[in-house]
């Protein structure tokens, strides 16, 4: 459909709503809007963002598709029940300031979970049209729609209202989105927040991890810069655990609570042969030479050097391995392989990015993992030995275990390596913080009610919490924590 | 929040040293520790330096660096009075003190600089101190006086003797360890392949042996797995983990590789920053 006739659609479809007629069947008819994308060829040589973004045509257009329903079935797929149906239904009317405030009940960085939100398993999954298609990506384009108001705010960027000061300080360890969405409403409440990031860079995974090409990191700029002129403080390069410890911010320097996101921390390798080759790289630091040191511009301004590599296999299959992948052929690969023991069908990755890297050339190897990393005399990796496997019964997550099959090595060349297989909990904070209590995974055990610690005023929330998950988990633990750290401080106070 | 640098000398052609304002760092650190540094925010390399000293009254600490590529190049270039950007720390796991007997502290090179705070809380434990260190030659030779002060006995070798023995470290390391009563421990830091051949005599002797190990970081955090090395057969991270470890189940011949994974582009990087200092007028 060309513009001008989706614009004559809308037309149509509005008048007929005057009228009070458009019925279900009309909105069923209307075709599901896809995202403007930066075509595969062109985007595989630039780190710009690859979906462009709705007109505001095609938002209006995707939002008559919501059937308004009476029950919204799609707020209890949403982690932090955004009132979906109401912010679509002000789109629709082409009130996006107002669908905005509504979004912003619930959730401060619609623009990052807009994005990145795996809606397919949440707020689409249970979305009636959807349904109705039997296809969770003919659902509602909710994110997309999230993110067409937000980014339609970008030059608006309105602050806040601060509370009276209320002489109270907070600790806020880890800038991630959990972090950054405490520190906020602390903030609001007139609380004296700091937030402590062991990086030079604020952001957490989103500035480090997420690519430019899916996050642009202005986005997540942005959202500091309003904590900053809330009057939110900010120290980087600063440790807890090692510049200053928990115990010390609370006994020593004044701090009356303490929110702990500092994400999922240490890399998971395969423990296979060969994992220590020059040219093995965690998906973490693969990731982070590129994002946050720039290592794509290297000698043409960045100092971080990065493997120039020609073939690179990626071992994993959730959104940290299609992202490395996608950025080793953005960095100049020639082949990139995507070496998975299961199938498509349980890839833990958002549906767009696998459909995205694919789009790119990504070569998948579905039901194969690598046994061990083979290298040359100087220690560099010169392929993979991989074994073939076929899928046997579920396992305890629910998906079919995979099961190799015996004699089936076969050698992939390749002179990189990135293992994106998950993340363990850093154990700093476990080592230096004494009586908080930790679950064997080394996750920190939280009242799931308030986020709470074992440590009286620390609460905790995000990855370190939940191990590796979302960025609207982190943000709505840190929304949870926040209202649980007000009340705390309340009685505090009264005391 | 920028870091002023306080003072900075010259050590001998290509080693430096400058006591730089961070006030966080400087109380909370303690031997064994290192910072994670970058000169500018957007594109600088992070790169990790030993806290060779601090003053925590004065909130300053002491780095002690040796001209090897760019960044360390750049930081050479910087004057009394300018600032970096990001001084992170402190990291890694304070060195074990504790009144062993008899320690031989092993430098090499600019590993004298991070020995030497090592060395002193040792000193301060009781320990008795046998110094060795080693150089290519006289000029190259750093912190003689401070390891002096401290030392009970103090070896020093050049590899051309313009200076001290001519030898390499291991020798009177060797010689030491044949001694009898035997030392009861050794700290060796300079050159991975230095302390790799340390290792490799206080092994035949059966003395416990703590190296620092240098390896390539990122993050120095725990995060990114950059800095792994094979100990004990098993993957290890120096910036959590270490970065001191019982040499004697270090694979250091896999780590020295692991160390010129970026040899070329590292290179490259220099050469075009030489070129530019050339073109500045900054090159002597
Ligand atoms: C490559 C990649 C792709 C992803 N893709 C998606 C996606 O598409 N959709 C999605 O929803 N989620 C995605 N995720 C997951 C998501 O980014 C995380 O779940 C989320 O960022 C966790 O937020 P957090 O608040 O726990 O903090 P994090 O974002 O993990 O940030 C923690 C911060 O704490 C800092 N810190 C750590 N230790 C300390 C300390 N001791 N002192 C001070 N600061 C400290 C860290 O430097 C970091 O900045 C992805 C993750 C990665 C790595
Ligand atoms: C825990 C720790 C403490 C350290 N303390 C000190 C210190 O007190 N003083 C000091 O001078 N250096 C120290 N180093 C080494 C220092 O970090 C490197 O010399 C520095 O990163 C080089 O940066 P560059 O950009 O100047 O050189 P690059 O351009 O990165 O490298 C130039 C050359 O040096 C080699 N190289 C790179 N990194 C290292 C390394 N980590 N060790 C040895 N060779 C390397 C490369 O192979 C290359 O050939 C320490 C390293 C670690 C991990
Ligand atoms: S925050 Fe995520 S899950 Fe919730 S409505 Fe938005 S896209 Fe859907
Ligand atoms: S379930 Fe789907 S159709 Fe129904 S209100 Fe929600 S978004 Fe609209
Ligand atoms: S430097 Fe990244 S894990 Fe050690």
């Amino acid at each position: 459909m060309t513009d001008k006739e989706k614009q004559q659609l809308l037309q149509q479809l509005l008048e007929k709503q005057k009228t009070d007629k458009l019925k279900p069947t009309d909105r069923y008819k209307i075709p599901p809007q896809d995202m403007p994308e930066q075509n595969p060829v062109t985007r595989r040589s630039n780190v710009n963002e690859v979906a462009t973004g709705y007109t505001e045509t095609q938002a209006r257009l995707e939002a008559m598709r919501c059937l308004q329903c009476k029950k919204a079935p799609c707020i209890n797929g949403c982690p932090v029940r955004i009132k979906i149906r109401d912010f679509i239904s002000a789109i629709a009317d082409g009130h996006y300031k107002k669908a905005l405030d509504i979004i912003k009940e619930n959730s401060l960085l619609p623009a990052v979970c807009g994005r990145v939100c795996p809606q397919e398993v949440q707020c689409q999954q249970t979305c009636t049209v959807g349904l109705k298609f039997k296809d969770p990506t003919k659902a509602v384009s909710i994110g997309r729609l999230e993110r067409f108001v937000a980014d339609f705010d970008q030059n608006v960027g309105s602050i806040p209202a601060v509370a009276a000061e209320t002489g109270m300080k907070v600790a806020v360890i880890g800038s991630g989105p959990g972090g950054i969405v405490t520190a906020a409403d602390l903030r609001r409440a007139g609380h004296d927040v700091t937030i402590f990031e062991a990086f030079h860079k604020t952001g957490g995974v989103m500035v480090y991890g997420i690519p430019e090409f899916r996050i642009p990191k202005a986005i997540v700029q942005k959202e500091i810069d309003i904590l900053a002129k809330m009057g939110v403080k900010i120290i980087c390069n600063f440790i807890v655990g090692r510049t200053r410890t928990i115990e010390q911010l609370l006994k020593k320097d004044g701090f009356d609570a303490a929110y702990i996101g500092v994400g999922a921390g240490l890399p998971r390798f395969m423990g296979i042969e060969g994992e220590s080759l020059i040219g093995v790289y965690s998906a973490n630091e693969y990731l982070t030479r590129a994002n946050l040191m720039k290592a794509y511009d290297f000698g043409s301004g960045a100092d971080t050097p990065i493997a120039l590599s020609r073939k690179v296999a990626v071992m994993g299959g959730g959104n940290v391995a299609m992202d490395s992948a996608r950025t080793a052929l953005r960095l100049g690969a020639e082949k990139v392989y995507l070496v998975y023991r299961r199938t498509e069908m349980e890839m833990p990755a958002r549906i767009e990015e696998i459909h995205h890297a694919q789009e790119e050339g990504i070569e998948f190897h579905i039901l194969q993992s690598p046994k061990r990393i083979i290298g040359d005399q100087n220690s560099r990796v010169i392929a993979i030995e991989c074994l073939k496997y076929r899928l046997g019964e579920p396992d305890d997550s629910g998906r079919r275990r995979p099961i190799p099959i015996e004699g089936s090595e076969f050698r992939i060349d390749v002179d990189t390596c990135i293992i994106a297989i998950g993340n363990i909990a850093n154990p700093l904070i476990r080592q230096t913080t004494p009586g908080l209590n930790f679950n064997k995974w080394g996750n920190i055990v939280v009242d799931e009610e308030t986020m709470a610690t074992s440590v009286q005023g620390v609460y905790a929330g995000g990855d370190i919490v939940s191990g590796a998950a979302t960025v609207i988990l982190a943000m709505g633990q840190g929304r949870i924590a926040a209202a649980a750290i007000n009340q705390y401080l309340e009685k505090k106070k009264k005391k | 929040m920028s870091h002023k640098i306080v003072s900075k000398k010259q050590l001998s052609k290509n080693v430096f040293t400058a006591e730089i304002e961070a006030p966080l760092v400087a109380r909370a650190r303690e031997p064994g520790q290192f910072v994670i540094i970058s000169i500018n925010n957007e594109y600088a390399e992070r790169i990790p330096l030993t806290i060779a000293g601090a003053d925590p009254e004065k909130g300053t600490i002491r780095l002690i660096w040796q001209r090897v590529g760019k960044t360390t190049a750049e930081l050479a270039d910087l004057k009394q009075g300018d600032e970096i950007t990001n001084v992170a720390g402190p990291l890694g796991k304070p060195t074990h003190l504790e009144n062993f007997g008899t320690i031989v502290c092993v430098g090499g090179g600019i590993g004298n600089a991070p020995l030497l705070p090592i060395a002193k809380a040792l000193k301060a434990q009781g320990n008795k101190i046998i110094s060795i260190l080693g150089a290519k030659n006289k000029e190259l030779l750093i912190l003689e006086e401070e390891f002096a002060q401290i030392s009970d006995e103090l070896i020093i070798t050049t590899d051309d003797g313009s200076y001290g023995r001519k030898a390499l470290v291991t020798e009177p390391l060797k010689e030491l360890c044949q001694r009898s009563p035997k030392p009861d421990q050794v700290f060796a830091i300079g050159p991975t392949i230095m302390m790799k051949f340390c290792c490799e005599v206080t092994k035949q002797f059966n003395i416990a042996t703590q190296v620092s190990l240098n390896t390539i970081m990122v993050d120095g955090t725990g995060m990114c797995g950059g800095c792994r090395i094979e100990f004990d057969g098993q993957p290890k991270f120096v910036c959590v983990d270490g970065p001191e470890f019982d040499g004697h189940k270090v694979n250091f011949d896999l780590m020295m590789k692991r160390l010129n994974a970026y040899k070329d582009q590292e290179q490259k990087a220099h050469e075009q920053y030489k070129k530019h200092r050339c073109k500045i007028g900054l090159d002597r």
